[in-house]
């Protein structure tokens, strides 16, 4: 469906609401969409090329950098934004191992982590180090060196394990 | 003083020590949860009522003369508010930190490839993006000036009135015609390195109402200074400007300097609306200072058992085409031409040239990684040539506390040089072989490539040592400010300290909790609306902004000990703070400091300035340094020599410190800084053709991720600074200063090849 200006209006599924986007430039990425449109800024755009990870979601469960998908074209797919992995003041386990291991510093890259984390560990439980390493080569942190990142993620698996 | 392997630290966990960590704790970052949930508001993120976009229009020629600029094309597209030039700056045409020579916008002539020409205001993004397409600019284009030896040699006509060289200084100390038993000479290469911050350039700026000052929300490293600069270029009072610090993603001295400040300002205040500016990767690479490309010249003169005599070099920093902080990135790597040896005998010639390549400034660093590249070169050199073990050589010329440089300044700092190189040595090398014991092809040069043959890799470890100077230099007078209120129980800070990542705010919880005997430490905003507290650089926070907080908060409990003392009827001089009580050290009283603090406000400010410095003279000689830290690093790297990859397995380090006041917080400064010293050892380079940029993308410009990354050893010598506030030296920059040449020297040790430029490239492995 088109408006007056010829622009689309469609409805995306984010973190389990039905959003409608107007006015839009078709054109638009579903990075820009979530930030601007749909005011969800934990979603971070840091390249624009799909190298940093920065904007990583969920799209259909699959983990995505939200810069290389246009936003018209994740219409009937579920997206899980950084927004959506737990409610404010109440973090998901991996959140709150990434504050206590040292993990984050500016905090950039932080979000699109904490996304391609909870997608490694819903795959692989108990992930290697080499595994970690690898599943994580997409997002770029220039701050920590990645060693408590690392740290941070080994915390959730064992955490995790203990609890089953 | 005792060292501490903190590879295994556990930190306490949030909601014990961890939020209400004192000092020497790993506290916790009050920042944390807001970052890893995505609530926190970097700079990029912030919004307001009716805002614009604004976008900025950027010379695509290294070197040319503007003919003529043509807005009106500009002016006709639907939803364009603003289009401005340099016409359009109703003060100082020019900014700059050091020297004021670099255009608001380029007028007459441009200088380097992505220079501002032009701003436009608009409705969309897309809609900022086709102004700056109908905008034409018609260049006559000339010859660049690409090679700062020709900048030097007078052989290229001047391109900037201030001329093409920002500054040259020598260092002369001692005898100047000594040689060594033993004489060792090199060329030393660094390429031109990109901060690269993931959070980029970005700021919201706020029309006053009545179009008479702007409020500017800015991700910066230094709101004081912006402040002074915006205000000259905009003809208004500085207290007509308002900076408040917008979330910073990440710093490392590439937002030191101006960027988009003047350009969001003048268009919010033109259009009378909110300007949101947001630059792209690309623009990013383009808008901002870098780290000195740079050629060095060393000659070592030893005696027979391998004592440095005399060093003698030349140093050309390739500043690019503004001044920005050039000439004292050149003190910085000339006066630290010896590295952390003794050396009564110096002939150091330094230049910092102005060239049409990108400008360069600060990074982390700062002119001292270009020096311990080359010095450290130079010492493996010297070791071979007296046949001694590379550590064996450093130990003999270890620096200590009381020797001189070659400026002639007495080192008065802590100085463990010899301490940290045992330490280091004694730390255990890695047990896995080669390629690893599990056969995962990850493991090796190449990686999933599975491009190496485990039998012709081979194993190298190198040895780097530093030495860096803390806080600024030659004369400026440098300080930071903060002020304390202490009510009910709580402290309430406040500074202007720009929180940039490396965890002020969660140090200034730590001090005043310590200090002032609370747990609940509120933070006050970071803006202008108090003194300076300096630039996040130059590892001086921790010391600056940390002696300030601690500073103020030590006058608000003399003030509470004399108020406690009032009612109790005891010396104030009796009373400490114990805990979260105020108690008598000769008597019974024990008081809660939230109970004394009932109903009473306390409200201290205070300056914590760092000892004078002085101006090198003519021959290079003064007091111009604050005080030195030190590292060593031990790099093991494995080559693949047919094809010219690598894998980084691991870097060690043993870090002089002071004192640990948040072992977590070293922990990540360390291994991030290390990161950055791998990068540049093996992978990042802006590379430029005659002046034009190729690479400005994070697909073309290299940076370490999850699997370049070694693994990182981290030892921390504790021996208090007195010189230091709070007995702690900054530990931001020397983990990237001795990293690199550490990495190199491993590389050399695998292959037995001198190779003198970083980044290492796979052909200088293969050829």
């Amino acid at each position: 469906m088109a408006d007056e200006l010829g622009n689309q209006i469609y409805t995306l599924h984010v973190n389990g609401d039905t959003r409608e986007v107007r006015d839009a430039w078709v054109g638009e990425s579903l990075l820009h969409v979530l930030r601007e449109r749909l005011g969800l800024m934990g979603s971070k755009g840091a390249c624009e090329q799909g190298e940093c990870g920065s904007c990583s979601v969920l799209v259909d469960d699959e983990l995505v950098c939200s810069c290389l998908v246009m936003a018209a074209s994740a219409v009937g797919q579920r997206i899980v934004t950084i927004e959506g992995i737990a409610p404010p003041g109440a973090p998901s386990d991996v959140q709150q191992a990434f504050v206590e291991a040292g993990a984050v510093q500016c905090g950039f890259c932080t979000p699109g982590l904490i996304m391609a984390t909870h997608s490694l560990l819903e795959r692989s439980p108990s992930p290697t180090e080499m595994e970690i390493r690898e599943e994580l080569s997409g997002n770029i942190c220039r701050c920590t060196g990645y060693g408590r990142i690392i740290e941070a993620v080994q915390r959730v698996a064992v955490g995790r394990r203990g609890d089953a | 003083m005792s060292t501490t392997e903190t590879f295994n630290d556990t930190p306490a966990g949030i909601g014990s020590a961890g939020h209400l960590g004192r000092l020497g704790d790993s506290a916790l970052r009050p920042d944390g949860i807001a970052k890893v949930q995505g609530t926190f508001e970097f700079s990029g993120d912030l919004s307001a009522d009716g805002f614009l976009w604004g976008a900025t229009l950027r010379s695509p020629h290294p070197s040319a003369r503007i003919v003529r600029i043509d807005l009106s094309g500009a002016w006709k597209i639907n939803g364009v508010e603003a289009v401005i030039t340099a016409a359009d700056v109703p003060g100082v045409a020019t900014y700059g930190l050091i020297s004021q020579d670099q255009p608001v916008f380029a007028s007459e002539y441009v200088r380097f490839q992505g220079e501002p020409v032009a701003a436009v205001a608009a409705n969309h993004p897309d809609t900022c993006r086709r102004a700056l397409e109908a905008i034409v600019v018609e260049y006559e284009v000339l010859d660049p000036l690409v090679d700062p030896e020709r900048g030097i040699d007078g052989s290229h006509p001047p391109i900037h009135p201030d001329g093409n060289v920002f500054r040259h200084q020598r260092i002369v100390r001692g005898d100047q015609t000594l040689v060594g038993d033993i004489v060792v000479e090199g060329t030393y290469e660094l390429g031109m390195q990109d901060q690269a911050f993931l959070g980029l350039e970005a700021a919201l700026a706020v029309p006053d109402p009545g179009g008479d000052g702007v409020e500017l929300h800015v991700a910066t490293q230094w709101l004081h200074e912006d402040r002074k600069q915006i205000a000259a270029c905009l003809n208004l009072a500085e207290d007509k400007v308002h900076l408040v610090l917008g979330g910073v993603g990440g710093a490392f001295g590439a937002r030191e300097d101006i960027s988009l400040q003047v350009h969001s300002c003048l268009l919010a205040l033109r259009t009378s609306r909110p300007v949101r500016m947001a630059y792209s990767r690309q623009e990013s690479f383009l808008g901002h200072v870098h780290r000195h490309p740079c050629r060095i010249w060393m000659r070592h003169h030893a005696d027979r058992d391998g004592h440095l005599v005399r060093v003698e070099a030349r140093f050309v920093f390739d500043g690019g085409a503004y001044a920005s902080t050039s000439s004292a990135v050149l003190v910085n790597g000339i006066t630290h031409a010896q590295g952390p040896y003794k050396c009564e005998n110096a002939t150091v010639d330094g230049w910092a040239v102005r060239t049409n390549n990108l400008p360069c400034g600060a990074m982390r660093g700062f002119g001292v990684v270009q020096a311990c590249f080359a010095h450290e070169a130079q010492m493996d050199k010297l070791a071979a040539a007296v046949g001694v073990d590379p550590l064996e050589v450093r130990l003999r010329n270890a620096m200590q506390t009381g020797d001189r440089l070659i400026t002639g300044q007495v080192v008065e700092s802590v100085a463990p040089v010899a301490r940290l190189i045992r330490e280091l040595a004694a730390m255990p090398l890695p047990t896995e072989p080669v390629g690893g014991s599990d056969g995962d092809p990850m493991r090796l040069p190449g990686g999933a490539g599975r491009t190496a043959d485990v039998a012709h890799v081979r194993r190298g470890i190198g040895w780097a040592v530093s030495i860096k100077n803390l806080m600024y230099s030659e004369g400026f007078d440098d300080f930071s400010t903060a002020r304390v209120r202490l009510a009910d129980g709580v402290a309430t800070v406040k500074f202007a300290t720009a929180e940039v990542g490396q965890g002020f705010v969660t140090l200034a919880g730590q001090i005043a909790r310590t200090i002032l005997g609370v747990d609940d430490v509120v933070l006050d905003r970071i803006d202008t609306q108090i003194g300076s507290a300096g630039s996040t650089s130059a590892s001086r926070q921790t010391w600056m902004s940390g002696g300030a907080v601690d500073g103020a908060c030590r006058l608000v409990r003399e003030r509470l000990f004399e108020h406690v003392g009032r009612a109790h009827g005891v010396d104030p001089l009796r009373l400490a703070i114990d805990g979260t009580d105020v108690v008598d050290t000769m008597g019974a009283l024990r008081v809660p400091v939230a109970e004394a603090t009932a109903g009473l406000e306390i409200d201290e400010t205070f300056e914590h300035h760092h000892r004078p410095t002085e101006d090198l003279d003519e021959l290079g000689q003064g007091n111009c340094h604050t005080a030195f830290a030190f590292a060593a690093h031990r790099a093991v790297v494995d080559v693949d020599p047919e094809l010219g990859l690598l894998k980084v397995v691991e870097v060690a380090t043993v870090q002089d410190i002071g004192r640990a006041l948040n072992p977590l917080s070293i922990t990540g400064q360390i291994e991030g800084g290390i990161a950055q010293g791998v990068g540049l050892a093996v992978m990042e380079e802006i590379i430029q053709t005659g002046g034009k940029v190729r690479n400005a993308s994070f697909t073309d410009y290299l940076l370490p991720t999850f699997l370049d990354m070694p693994d990182v050893r981290i030892g921390l010598v504790e021996e208090p600074e007195p010189q230091a506030p709070l007995g702690a030296k900054g530990v931001g920059e020397p983990p990237t200063v001795s990293s690199t040449p550490a990495v190199v020297a491993a590389i050399r040790d695998a292959l037995g090849k001198d190779l003198t430029r970083v980044p290492v490239r796979p052909t200088d492995i293969v050829f």
